[in-house]
């Protein structure tokens, strides 16, 4: 649910980076932070216990510059990926433009990778959204470990759908940005569609 | 899902500016700011120049939410009202016809008694303000008027150009 202010010229929308725990969300953020020009981006905010385990989102609002004339804001976040915190995922979902899912490429991981897009799903589906029509991305992180699931079978699995799907290593940046514009260029596309659409 | 996105218009925006401006000044308050549920600051009024006011914006939102998820668990609508105490400034957070926030920071020269006061007299000129504004959005779309919509000639060049 973006935010057009026609006063202040300005374009707010809302990114979600959902998957399952320690799979990277954070890192992703991070990594988009550190690289950020000062002056395009907020203060990043992190509800993490003291074992650094995010306990409700980390939020960065990000202004990426102009389109015609209005200042474009995406603000970022992630949710809690440990299972029992579903009731603060739900509530992060709340307004949602796009949705990165973070896949955990690691053998022992991809149980709970498929798990969390189903969670995803469900989530979703509860305020009234459906993951197969929203501005959708997949990112396949930690490709530098060495028990990685081959690409092919983690796209078998994880994107029937066939929507933009990126090989990452969050750690060191790798597919991090080209992750990040490929959502951003959806969910301006789909504020395109919606405004065509009348 | 796109229909119920928010937009805001010159006109709407002086309005809620004025009436912030208003509260800001009728209940001695240090800054008084309007954030949409899903965290999108709307307006800012008061000594906002040392404020992060869009994280608070996003936390503010965050809380409201968290504070709904509550409500339900114990099969209330809502909580309308937060209410921080801080030693030095305090914050009193309620929500206005289900959609928007609306946030009264303030210290020792003004009370909660003060606040709650002034916030319901604001709360109705706001509802109203933002019913006007929802029926002009659906206006706009019905007549399919969408010649000014800074969206309608996008181009993958305009995006691409974002990420430099």
């Amino acid at each position: 649910m973006s935010f057009i202010n026609y006063s202040s010229r300005e374009i707010n929308c809302k990114i979600v980076f959902y998957g399952p725990g320690l799979c990277g969300k954070t890192t992703n953020l991070q990594w988009i932070y550190k690289k950020t020009n000062p002056d395009s981006k907020g203060k990043m905010i992190s509800l993490a216990t003291e074992t650094e385990r995010t306990l409700f989102f980390d939020f960065l609002p990000l202004a990426l510059g102009e389109i015609r004339g209005f200042k474009t804001r995406f603000h970022l976040y992630t949710v809690p990926g440990q299972v029992f915190y579903d009731a603060s995922r739900k509530l992060i979902l709340k307004g949602v433009d796009g949705v990165v899912f973070v896949a955990d490429s690691q053998i022992e991981r991809m149980e709970a990778n498929i798990e969390s897009v189903e969670n995803l799903r469900i989530n979703l589906a509860e305020q009234g959204y459906d993951l197969d029509k929203v501005p959708y991305v997949i990112q396949y992180n930690k490709r530098d470990l060495p028990n990685v699931v081959p690409l092919e079978e983690m796209r078998r699995a994880l994107n029937p759908r066939g929507v933009p799907d990126y090989e990452a290593c969050a750690t060191d940046g790798t597919g991090v940005f080209d992750t990040l514009k490929a959502i951003a260029k959806l969910v301006i596309m789909e504020l395109k569609k919606g405004q065509e659409g009348g | 899902m796109l229909g119920s996105d928010l937009v805001m218009y010159d006109e709407e925006f002086k309005q809620i500016d004025a009436e912030l401006q208003r509260l800001l000044a009728q209940a001695n308050a240090k800054v008084v700011f309007l954030v949409d549920k899903n965290g999108q600051l709307i307006a800012a009024t008061g000594e906002t120049e040392n404020l992060d006011t869009t994280s608070l914006a996003s936390l503010t939102a965050g809380n409201i939410a968290a504070t709904g998820g509550m409500a339900k668990l114990l099969g209330e609508k809502e909580f309308s009202i937060l209410f921080h105490e801080g030693q030095r400034d305090n914050i009193h957070i309620s929500i206005i016809g289900q959609r928007v926030i609306l946030v009264v920071i303030f210290d020792q020269r003004s009370s909660l008694g003060l606040v709650r006061l002034r916030v319901k007299k604001s709360a109705e000129l706001l509802g109203n303000i933002f019913n006007q504004l929802l029926e002009k959005v659906e206006a706009e779309k019905g007549s399919g008027k969408g010649g000014d919509s800074p969206f309608a000639e996008i181009t993958d060049e305009d995006i691409d150009k974002l990420f430099g």
